[in-house]
């Protein structure tokens, strides 16, 4: 028997009982489906957090206090987390930054008017804040070193927020009211858009010194003098990032007087922060490999009882076949080709349901999806494997058979 | 000259093992010339499908030997007997035996399909295959399935496939066994017919009247060969001459 033949053979029967041979290949088709759409959508999600990651500038250093995640109980004086005055300290003392700055939020009730937003993040920031996060002034004015020192109740809108605030009327000098304290509108900012989970849109800006003075209540902070938590820092572009980071490291270890192993704070790179998200995300994605495995695996054994299944209805058809010259191995042949068939067509049809239902989630789902070409080979490949392995143990049932013990059968 | 297609010495066969063993066969020795038509008969239960198994290498001996066309096929591997059923051998069974997913002609065409050496080309096959059918006299029901045919059809079938590959002996066990008195006479007198033509039949039946048919009567009794009678004139076959059809 020739391998065309076979091949002939196997298909002519797997369509006369095409609902069966359907049912059959369900298992394969939903695993193979489950894992390019698994993969495709966390391929989606890690592109999605890599871009909004990207966006955070690669000349930055974040340094965030780790006195927040202590808590009070736990804080000693001398390591209680960033302060104000390390910002002035890195600003004057670090060569090759271009800027620094800290970014204190704070979420505040903001009206204007008959509008009354809750949960608004006020951000308290210095000057340096707009070059440091690459943001540029649409309309009136930034804030300026005055406004800090002063600490004036100015602020500057981020365009969302301002457009539901005002609508379509100019804000430029109205004053809005956040928990009470009066801030007169002195400028808006460009669209900026939405950076690691932060949209810098609907937001609004103020100085860090109002921030303290005004909108920081917890009875701790205030001990505290003026913690901060978070400061960014640009890099200049000639400048050694490394170098940088070493002589900010020191310079606060000093000034909190803890050594570096035992520091308050934590500096991190974009690099960093992708890296941590990179791991998170593969071991999510090794967590789907698994149950898309784990399906295929199911499928594989439905495989196999179908084929068994199919053995034993056949068996005088086999014994037949042994009569008029078929070989053990033409019979195994046969029954390992059906399993592999079922499992390519399944495979396939996996694949464009796969591929498809993949389109469907990034289209419709609210979930991006970036369908992964190799996810498309290694689901169909392991297809085949599972209708060869589990094809095996039919096939071989199938050819153990005694022609006349298979011809009387009925 | 005749030359000997079967010849078995002491043929033996032990189904079952300890206490539940059962001598099937119990020292077979025959020889059958080409050309010959001999039935098998015998009561219920005395080796008379044993027999026939092992003659259709179906099956291998306990203990003796068979030698079919000269050759030793006693103790050949699975594989090579299927070999040596595909090339020489044809069987028709008692229940057909059709695939019913095929049609008349790809029931017929079958055996060519697990020809290992000088395969007939795929668009030789039909043809071959409408000729056999012609010989049963079945062409114009070609495409049809199994269940589209009566049984007597059937049987005519699976001849047709019997004979597809040219074998040098055909086996048949009750062949007739389930038809009624018509089909019997017909699917008889198509053996008889391929006999004329030359070919070496064996075959197993219970019925007086099939055997009459035939040269030679070989009689089994409890596993051995009782009795090895000439058969005389055979008789005209009743009813055939109205048959379309057939012959
Ligand atoms: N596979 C088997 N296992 C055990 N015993 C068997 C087997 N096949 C046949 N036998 C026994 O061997 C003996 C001969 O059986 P066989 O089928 O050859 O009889 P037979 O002459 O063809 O009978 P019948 O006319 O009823 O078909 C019987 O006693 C039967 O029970
Ligand atoms: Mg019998």
């Amino acid at each position: 028997m020739n391998p065309s033949e076979t091949i002939q053979v196997a298909w002519k029967s797997l369509t006369s009982n095409k609902s069966r041979s359907l049912l059959t290949m369900l298992g394969v088709i939903i695993g193979v489906a489950a894992v390019i759409v698994m993969m495709a959508v966390s391929a989606g999600t890690e592109a999605t957090i890599a871009e909004s990651i990207n966006g955070l500038g690669s000349n930055l250093i974040f340094i965030s206090s780790n006195m927040t995640r202590m808590g009070p109980g736990q804080a000693s004086a001398g390591s209680g987390g960033l302060v104000y005055d390390d910002l002035e300290a890195i600003r004057s003392q670090i060569s090759g930054i271009s800027g620094a700055t800290v970014d204190q939020q704070t979420s505040v009730t903001v009206k204007y008017d008959k509008v009354n937003l809750d949960s608004i993040s006020l951000v308290g920031v210095t000057t340096d804040y707009l070059d440091v996060r690459d943001m540029e002034i649409d309309e009136g004015r930034w804030l300026t070193d005055r406004d800090n020192e002063q600490a004036a109740k100015v602020v500057v809108l981020g365009s969302t927020l301002a457009e539901e605030l005002f609508g379509d009327a100019d804000p430029i000098g109205q004053a809005i009211s956040a928990n009470n304290t009066k801030l007169t509108v002195v400028g808006l900012l460009k669209e900026r858009g939405l950076v690691s989970g932060t949209d810098f849109d609907y937001q609004m800006y103020t100085p860090i010194n109002l921030v303290i003075k005004k909108f920081t209540f917890s009875m701790f902070a205030r001990i505290q003098g003026d913690s901060v938590r978070m400061i960014y820092v640009a890099v200049d572009e000639n400048a050694n990032m490394d170098d940088v980071i070493l002589q900010t490291t020191l310079l606060l270890a000093r000034r909190h007087d803890v050594t570096v192993d035992s520091a308050d704070f934590t500096i991190s790179t974009q690099d960093d922060i992708i890296q941590t998200q990179a791991s998170t995300t593969a071991s999510f994605r090794t967590l789907l490999s698994w149950v898309a495995g784990i399906s295929l695996l199911v499928g594989g054994i439905g495989i196999m009882n179908i084929m068994l299944v199919s053995v034993t209805e056949r068996t005088r058809e086999i014994g037949l076949r042994q009569a008029v010259g078929a070989t053990p191995g033409d019979i195994q042949s046969q029954f390992l080709i059906e399993a592999l068939m079922l499992s390519l067509l399944g495979g396939f049809l996996g694949v464009v349901a796969g591929v498809g239902g993949a389109m469907l989630f990034g289209k419709f789902g609210n979930m991006r999806t970036v369908i992964l070409p190799y996810s498309i080979v290694l689901s169909f490949c392991s297809a085949a494997l599972v209708g060869i392995v589990f094809g095996y143990l039919p096939a071989q049932k199938a050819a153990r058979l005694d022609p006349i013990v298979a011809l009387r059968h009925d | 000259m005749s030359e000997t297609i079967i010849e078995t010495i002491d043929l033996k066969k032990v189904y079952g093992m300890g206490e539940t063993e059962v001598l099937a066969l119990d020292g077979v020795s025959l020889h059958i010339e080409s050309g010959e038509f001999v039935a098998i008969m015998g009561p219920s239960g005395s080796g008379k499908s044993t027999l026939l198994n092992l003659l259709a290498c179906l099956d291998t001996p306990s203990d003796g030997h068979y030698l079919l066309a000269g050759e030793d096929v006693s103790d050949m591997s699975r594989a090579e007997l299927a070999q040596v059923r595909n090339r020489k051998l044809g069987f028709v069974f008692q229940s057909y035996n059709l695939l019913p997913r095929l049609s008349a002609l790809e029931n017929v065409i079958l055996p060519m399909m697990y020809q290992r050496e000088e395969r007939i080309p795929l668009h030789e096959r039909n043809n071959l295959g409408m000729a056999a059918l012609e010989q049963v006299g079945l062409t114009n029901r070609a495409d049809h399935l199994p269940k589209q045919l009566s049984g007597g059809q059937q049987q005519r079938v699976a001849i047709a496939r019997a004979l597809i590959n040219e074998p040098i002996l055909i086996l048949a066990d009750e062949p007739t066994g389930n038809l009624d008195s018509r089909s019997s006479f017909e699917i008889i007198e198509l053996l008889n017919h391929m006999h004329d033509r030359g070919r070496t039949i064996v075959m197993v039946t219970h019925e007086p009247d099939i055997a009459h048919y035939t040269q030679r009567i070989l009689t089994i009794r409890d596993g051995k060969l009782d009795a090895d009678r000439k058969n005389g004139q055979r008789p005209a076959v009743p009813v055939l001459q109205e048959q379309e059809g057939v012959l």
